[in-house]
């Protein structure tokens, strides 16, 4: 089966200066997909340009087989945008069936507030809905259309940290019934919670892609041995060979090392140095 | 594919009706305006005609130019802005239908309010009503080409405002020195020879003029700057608006700002 998405030599300037300058990506179907990158360095362009908002200026695009730039496959792609859609005099109940309408095979409305856990607000006018709240019912209005294709962009921007783990249990429900899913986000966390491979773009390109756990060679990258001397003073070292350099404390204590801790570089310390800000 | 544009002016109505405060000042509006000219205005303006049978006419055009013209002109940028009509976009939603959302919802409310106004206006002015047939029907096709010829214009308009908060400001001039050169506050053969031309330039100005056909007596027409109240010219010019601001429309009509690109 042909990836969901395919992209080759992709550019894009604005007034001269260009915003994307040459990506190549392939994201697979039933992928979740997370995008990193700085403000500014082409991220949401390129989003936008697979969501079929903007054109490109040259390079191959295919969105589930089909051209966004002219033919974007409305009907099988959801689009989660950042802090959109006012329906204030609206329900949520009313809304969500609206725009169920617009769809060839939409989800049962009903089925849809209840996943993304909006059943008590079903009836509640849009205004009166809490920031998470709203942005669940972005993404409701993002998947009632049942598309194999779901974009969303910062989904859980301003969100507290229950909120957060409600949101990505949504993500995984969604993963599990094949849906691919293409994530833009400024949260480390998140991208190593859901994404099944993270690519970094910075300026316009896209310097990496990879597994979050082997992103920038974090499982071999030198790690940082601490513990706490007999003097009682916290030491670090930073080792390629861990478990020797924890094997010859184990000796010099003739048994358990007080305070020890072995850690390699998380998701954001390999980001930041990528991204060309030194951690 | 019909009842899709339906449920779009059906949700247009429902956010419209609403809006508590927007509903009063738009549906009372013309009623208001007639309200205060009536009771300015007490005498007649000749052949025992009263002042409010002329003004009525005013009023209701720019009624339907308030409504389709005004309020959609500036309502568009605000949605704009706020990525109302880009989240429309990202969805499998023929474009069309949202014009049709539109134009169902100005209906709405121009029925409603001109309703209101030939209301309050025979109860408390005076106002005779049409007694013909004849009449009642040139009164339904003068002003559903007008209100189309001021939707459409609207809808075109709305991409001249960049930002939702600029809109009333481009708009809101627009509007009304067109309500001024164009008969709705003066009898239109008091103003100045090349205001009146400029005005023959825009629709509002036929729009009355096809409306005083319809309540003033015939003998009326002999005073109009051509002769007559010319129907003919009157469904002409806002036909040709129809055209120009459609293909407009299809042409320039902006989904998102130019921050989005």
């Amino acid at each position: 089966m042909e990836p969901a998405i395919r992209v080759r030599g992709l550019r894009k300037t604005y007034a001269g200066s260009p915003a994307v300058d040459g990506v190549d990506l392939e994201v697979g179907r039933g992928e979740v997909f997370a995008l990193l990158g700085p403000n500014g360095a082409g991220k949401t362009t390129t989003v936008e340009i697979l969501e079929g908002f903007r054109k490109r200026d040259s390079g191959e695009v295919s969105v589930l087989g089909a051209d966004p730039a002219t033919h974007p496959p409305r009907d099988r792609v959801g689009i989660v945008l950042q802090g959109t859609g006012e329906f204030d005099e609206l329900t949520v109940g009313e809304v969500v069936r609206h725009f169920a309408r617009y769809y060839s095979r939409p989800d049962d409305p009903v089925a849809v507030i209840e996943r993304v856990g909006l059943k008590d607000k079903a009836k509640a006018r849009t205004h009166t809905l809490s920031g998470g709240q709203k942005r669940r019912l972005d993404v409701a209005l993002g998947i009632v259309g049942r598309p194999e294709l779901l974009f969303l962009d910062e989904p859980t921007t301003g969100f507290d940290p229950e909120a957060r783990r409600e949101f990505w249990q949504l993500i995984r429900d969604l993963q599990t019934g094949g849906t691919t899913i293409v994530l833009t986000t400024h949260y480390l966390e998140e991208a190593e919670a859901l994404a099944d491979r993270v690519g970094v773009i910075a300026r316009g390109r896209l310097i990496a892609v990879d597994t979050p756990a082997q992103l920038g060679d974090r499982e071999s990258a030198r790690a940082t041995v601490s513990w706490r001397t007999r003097e009682g003073v916290l030491e670090s070292e930073r080792t390629a060979t861990p478990t020797q350099f924890v094997s010859e404390l184990a000796r010099q204590f003739d048994g358990e090392v007080p305070a020890l801790t072995v850690t390699r570089p998380t998701l954001e310390d390999v980001y930041l140095e990528m991204i060309g800000v030194a951690p | 594919m019909i009842s899709l544009g339906y449920h779009q002016g059906l949700l247009e109505a429902k956010q419209f009706l609403r809006s508590r405060e927007q509903v009063v000042f738009t549906l009372a509006f013309p009623a208001i305006l007639i309200t205060v000219f009536g009771s300015i205005f007490k005498g007649d303006i000749g052949a025992g005609v009263g002042f409010t049978q002329y003004f009525v006419t005013g009023m209701i055009g720019t009624g339907l130019m308030t409504a389709g013209f005004q309020s959609l002109a500036i309502q568009i940028p605000a949605e704009r802005d706020r990525g109302v009509l880009k989240r429309f976009l990202g969805t499998p939603m023929p474009r069309w239908v949202y014009f049709a959302g539109k134009v169902i919802m100005v209906g709405f409310i121009a029925v409603l309010e001109t309703v209101i106004l030939l209301t309050v206006a025979t109860l408390f002015f005076g106002l005779e009503l049409p007694s013909t047939g004849d009449k009642w029907l040139t009164f339904l096709w003068v002003s559903v080409l007008g209100i189309t010829a001021c939707t459409l214009c609207g809808v075109a308009f709305s991409s001249v405002a960049r930002t939702g908060r600029s809109a009333p400001a481009v708009v809101t001039p627009v509007a009304l020195v067109l309500q001024f050169i164009s008969g709705v506050f003066f009898v239109f053969t008091s103003l100045p020879g090349w205001m009146q031309t400029v005005a023959g330039f825009f629709p509002l100005k036929w729009l009355c003029q096809g409306l005083r056909s319809v309540f003033l007596p015939e003998s009326f027409g002999a005073q109009e700057p051509g002769g007559s109240f010319d129907l003919p010219r009157v469904a002409i010019v806002l036909g040709v608006w129809c055209v120009v601001a459609l293909l407009l429309c299809l042409t320039t009509f902006k989904w998102t700002t130019k921050r989005d690109g």
